[in-house]
C-alpha cells in the first residue's frame, strides 16, 4: 500500500475512508476527554486535577471535537464520500480534484484543532463561545475560529460537490423518486450546511474581532449586544443538529431494509414528508436554546410551537422504520443491533426533547445534566451508534473482509449498557438540579452517588467501543473473505466487488424495468 | 404593531430588548398562582405523555422484531404488502394529525405556564440582582446590600431585576423551578413564590468563567416578622434609608 497515493487520491472511496480514519481519531481523542471528565466529577472537590481551567479545557475540546471533527465529519465526510457514487450507480463524484481537496482541509482542520492543546492558555469557552467571556478568556480562541472556519469551507464545497454529483451523476435510469433513502438524507444536511454554515463562520469570526482586533460587535460597553451572538451561533448549530441526524437516520434505514428485507415503509412519507419537513422546519427553532436568556416573550413562546412542529417529520420518520419492519424477515447480525440501539436511543432523546421544547419547562430544565443527559441520546450517542452501525454495514464492502461477528454482538451490548448508565442518570439529576459545565460539586454533594454511578457506566461504555474498534483493525488485516453482497441487500453498491476497484464498475450498470434499492419481494 | 413585527422580521430581532418591564398589571387581580406548583404540575403531565408514546413505539417495535424474526425455513425476503394511495395518504394524515394535536396541546398549557412565570404579581418584593465572577449581589427597595445571600418573606412574590457586570450568569433557584440569565447590556427579570420558611440554593447556570461551579448562594425564607427586623437591623447597620421597605 503506498502511502502517496493515498494522500494524493481523488477516488471517492478513498477519500471517504480517508475521512473515516480522521473522524475516529477525533472520536477517540474527545472521548479521552470525556473519561478525564468523568474522572474528574467521580468524587467531590479536587480529583485529578485542582485547577478547574484543565476541566474546562476538556470539556472545550470534548463538545467541539466531537460534533466538528467526529460525527459531521463522520456522517457527511465519510458515509456521503463512500457510499452515494455507489448508491446512484456513478463513477465517481462530480469534481474528484474538489473532493481531495475538502479532505486535505479537514485534516488541516483537525490538527489546529489537535495544536489547541499545545499552545499556551488552550481555549476553556465551550464550544458555543459566547461572549463576554470568549472574548475576555484568556484562552486562545484563534485557532478554535481557523478550525471551524476551514472545517465550514471543506464542508461547503463537499455540499455542492454532492449535490452535483446526485443531480447529474445518477446511472441511466436512476430516477429521482428510486434513489436510496440515506441519499435524500444526505442532500438535505448538505442543504443545511450551504445555507447555514456562512452564519457559524461569521459568528465566530465577530468574536476573534472582538477579542483580538477590538472592535465591540458583542460588548455592549460599546453600543454592541451579547445576544446576538446567541442566536447567530444557534442560527447555525440548532440546523447542524439535522446535519447529524438525517446522514445517521438515512444509515439506519439503509440497514434496517437490508436485514428486514423489506423496502422503506411508505418511501414518499418518508422523503418529502420526513426529510423536506425537517429541512423546512429546522431554520425556524433556534430560540429554543435561547428559552432562558431574555429574549422577547412572544419569540419564545413562537418558537415553542415551531419546536413542537419539528415532532411531526421526526414522528413519521420513525414511524417509517417500525413500518420497515412489518412482515419482514428479520436477522440480527451486528450492524442491525446497533440499528435497532439507535432506535432505542432516538425514541428516548426524542422524547425527552419534548419537555425541553415547552418554554416554561424549561426555565428549570435548560443549563442543567437534563439537558446534556437528552442530546447525547438523541444526537450524541445515537450518531455515534448509528455512525458504528454503518461502519459495520459497509465493512465488508470497504475491505473485502468480515470482522468478527460475536465480538461485534458483545461490544455492541457492552457499549448499550453503558451508555443507558451515563445518561439516563444524567438526565434524573438534572430534573433534581444538577448544572452542566461543573467542575465540582460541593454545594450539591447529594450527587456524589449519581456521578460515581456515571464514571463507572462511561469506562463500561469505553470498553465497548474499543472492543468494536479492534474488531475493525483485526478483521481488515485478517477476517475472512466477504464477497460481493454478505447481507443480499438490493441496494447497487452491493453489486460490485468488494472492495470495489477505481471507477466502482468495468461498465456503468444496468438498471432493468422495475429496478429499485429496495426491491426485495421481486426476488 | 406591524412595524414591530416588521422589525422583528429583520435582523435587528435578534437584538430585541426583551421589555423587561412589560408585564401586565392586570396580573395583580388574580390570586397569587405558585409558578412552581405548575411547573411540577405540567412537568408530570408531560413525562405521562412522552412515557406512553414511548411504551406505544416500544411496543410495537418489540412485537414486530420476535413476530416477524427469520426463523430456519422462514422465506429470505420480508412480504411487507404495498400500500395503497389511500393508504400511503392515510399513514401520513393520521399521525400528522395526531402528533399535531399532541404539540398544540402541550404548547396552550406551555404557554399558560408561561405566562404565569412572567406575570409578576403587584405584591411583590423587588429586588436588584448584579451578577459578577462569582458572585450573586442584591440590593433591596431600601439600599440594603447583601451578597450571595437572598433573604425574603414567607408568603411574598419576590421579583429579580438582574443584571451582570461582566459574563453570563443565570440566576437559578432549582427548588424554585425558576433560573433566568443575566448579562451585560441587558436588564432580564425573574419571580417566585417562596412559602414556608427555610433555605435554598442557588446555583449558577451559565458558564461564566474559570470558578462557574462555586457560584452559589442561597435564599433563605424567614417568617415576615422575622425578615422585617433583619431588614431594619441591617439598613441601621449598612447605614442606609432605612424604612422604605
Ligand atoms: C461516548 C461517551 C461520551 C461520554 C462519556 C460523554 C460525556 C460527557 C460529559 C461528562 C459532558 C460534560 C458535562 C458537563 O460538565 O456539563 C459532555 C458534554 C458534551 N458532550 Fe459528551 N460524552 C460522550 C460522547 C459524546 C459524543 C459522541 C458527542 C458528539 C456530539 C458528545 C457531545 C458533547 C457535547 C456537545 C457536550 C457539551 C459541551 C459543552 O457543554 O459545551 N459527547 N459529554
Ligand atoms: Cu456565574
Ligand atoms: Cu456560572
Amino acid at each position: 500500500m503506498n502511502i502517496k497515493e493515498w494522500i494524493f487520491t481523488t477516488d471517492h472511496k478513498r477519500v471517504g475512508i480517508l475521512y473515516l480514519i480522521g473522524s475516529i481519531t477525533a472520536f477517540a481523542v474527545a472521548g479521552v476527554m470525556a473519561l478525564l471528565m468523568r474522572a474528574e466529577l467521580s468524587t467531590i472537590g479536587p480529583t485529578i486535577t485542582s485547577n478547574p481551567s484543565n476541566y474546562n479545557v476538556w470539556l472545550y475540546a470534548h463538545g467541539a471535537v466531537m460534533i466538528l471533527g467526529f460525527q459531521i465529519p463522520a456522517l457527511t465526510g465519510f458515509f456521503a464520500n463512500y457510499c452515494i457514487p455507489l448508491m446512484i450507480g456513478a463513477k465517481d463524484v462530480a469534481f474528484p480534484r474538489v473532493n481531495a481537496l475538502s479532505v486535505w482541509l479537514f485534516y488541516v482542520g483537525i490538527i489546529l484543532a489537535v495544536l489547541t492543546f499545545f499552545i499556551p492558555d488552550p481555549p476553556d469557552v465551550m464550544w458555543t463561545g459566547y461572549p463576554p467571556y470568549s472574548t475576555i478568556s484568556t484562552g486562545n480562541t484563534a485557532l478554535y475560529t481557523f478550525t471551524v472556519l476551514i472545517l465550514g469551507f471543506a464542508s461547503i464545497i463537499g455540499g455542492v460537490n454532492f449535490l452535483t454529483t446526485v443531480a447529474y451523476m445518477r446511472a441511466p435510469g436512476l430516477k429521482w423518486g428510486k434513489l436510496n433513502i440515506f441519499v435524500w438524507c444526505t442532500l438535505g444536511a448538505f442543504v443545511l450546511q450551504l445555507i447555514f454554515v456562512p452564519v457559524l463562520g461569521t459568528a465566530v469570526t465577530l468574536i476573534s474581532f472582538d477579542k483580538y482586533l477590538g472592535t465591540h460587535f458583542f460588548d455592549p460597553a460599546a453600543g454592541g449586544d451579547v445576544l446576538t451572538y446567541q442566536n447567530l451561533f444557534w442560527f447555525y448549530s440548532h440546523p447542524a443538529v439535522y446535519v447529524i441526524f438525517l446522514p445517521f437516520i438515512g444509515v439506519i434505514y439503509e440497514i434496517v431494509t437490508t436485514f428486514a428485507k423489506n423496502p422503506p415503509f411508505n418511501y414518499k412519507m418518508v422523503v418529502y414528508g420526513g426529510i423536506f419537513g425537517i429541512v423546512g422546519l429546522s431554520g425556524e427553532v433556534w430560540v429554543h436554546h435561547l428559552y432562558t436568556s431574555g429574549m422577547a416573550d412572544w419569540i419564545r413562546i413562537g418558537m415553542m410551537v415551531t419546536t413542537l412542529m419539528i415532532s411531526v417529520p421526526v414522528g413519521l420518520m420513525v414511524i417509517g422504520l417500525a413500518g420497515t419492519l412489518y412482515k419482514g424477515s428479520i436477522t440480527f447480525e451486528t450492524p442491525m443491533l446497533y440499528a435497532l440501539g439507535v432506535m432505542f436511543l432516538f425514541l428516548i432523546g426524542g422524547l425527552t426533547g419534548i419537555p425541553l421544547a415547552v418554554t416554561s419547562l424549561t426555565v428549570h430544565l435548560s443549563r442543567s445534566y437534563y439537558v446534556v443527559g437528552h442530546f447525547h441520546y438523541v444526537m450524541a450517542v445515537a450518531g455515534t451508534f448509528a455512525i458504528f452501525a454503518g461502519v459495520y454495514y459497509w465493512f465488508p464492502k470497504m475491505t473485502g473482509r468480515m470482522y468478527n461477528e460475536r465480538w461485534g454482538k458483545i461490544g455492541f451490548w457492552i457499549t448499550f449498557i453503558g451508555t443507558n448508565i451515563v445518561f439516563w442518570t444524567m438526565m434524573d439529576i438534572g430534573v433534581k438540579g444538577m448544572p452542566r459545565r461543573y467542575y465540582d460539586y460541593s454545594h450539591m454533594s447529594q450527587f456524589e452517588g449519581a456521578h460515581q454511578l456515571m464514571t463507572i457506566g462511561a469506562i463500561i461504555l469505553g470498553i465497548g467501543f474499543v472492543i468494536a474498534l479492534i474488531n475493525w483493525i483485526v478483521g481488515a488485516i485478517k477476517g475472512p473473505k466477504a464477497g460481493e453482497n454478505p447481507w443480499g441487500s438490493k441496494s447497487l453498491e452491493w453489486t460490485t466487488v468488494s472492495p470495489p476497484p477505481h471507477g466502482n464498475w468495468p461498465s456503468p450498470p444496468v438498471l432493468e424495468e422495475g429496478w429499485s434499492p429496495y426491491a426485495y419481494r421481486r426476488a | 404593531m406591524l412595524r414591530r413585527i416588521g422589525a422583528s422580521l429583520s435582523l435587528a430581532a435578534l437584538s430585541w430588548h426583551a421589555a423587561a418591564a412589560d408585564y401586565p398589571a392586570a396580573a395583580a387581580a388574580r390570586a397569587i398562582k405558585d409558578p412552581a406548583a405548575g411547573w411540577d404540575h405540567l412537568w408530570h403531565e408531560v413525562l405521562i405523555d412522552i412515557t406512553i408514546i414511548g411504551v406505544i413505539f416500544a411496543l410495537v417495535m418489540t412485537y414486530f422484531l420476535i413476530r416477524y424474526r427469520r426463523k430456519p425455513g422462514d422465506p429470505k425476503t420480508g412480504s411487507a404488502p404495498k400500500l395503497s394511495p389511500a393508504a400511503a395518504v392515510a399513514w401520513v394524515v393520521i399521525p400528522v394529525f395526531v402528533f399535531l394535536a399532541d404539540d398544540l396541546y402541550i404548547a396552550a398549557n406551555g404557554w399558560a405556564l408561561w405566562n404565569n412565570f412572567r406575570d409578576v404579581p403587584a405584591d411583590r418584593m423587588e429586588v436588584r440582582l448584579e451578577s459578577g465572577m462569582y458572585s450573586w449581589d442584591y440590593t433591596y427597595p431600601n439600599g440594603v446590600r447583601t451578597q450571595n445571600e437572598l433573604r425574603v418573606p414567607a408568603g411574598k412574590a419576590v421579583m429579580l431585576r438582574m443584571t451582570s457586570r461582566d459574563t453570563l450568569h443565570s440566576h437559578w433557584i432549582p427548588d424554585f423551578r425558576v433560573k433566568e440569565d443575566s448579562m451585560p447590556g441587558r436588564i432580564t427579570y425573574m419571580w417566585f413564590l417562596p412559602k414556608q420558611p427555610g433555605e435554598h440554593i442557588v446555583t449558577c447556570g451559565a458558564y461564566c468563567g474559570i470558578m462557574h461551579s462555586y457560584m452559589a448562594g442561597k435564599v433563605i425564607v424567614l417568617p415576615a416578622e422575622e425578615f422585617k427586623t433583619w431588614l431594619d437591623q441591617e439598613a441601621a447597620r449598612q447605614g442606609v434609608a432605612g424604612k422604605t421597605a
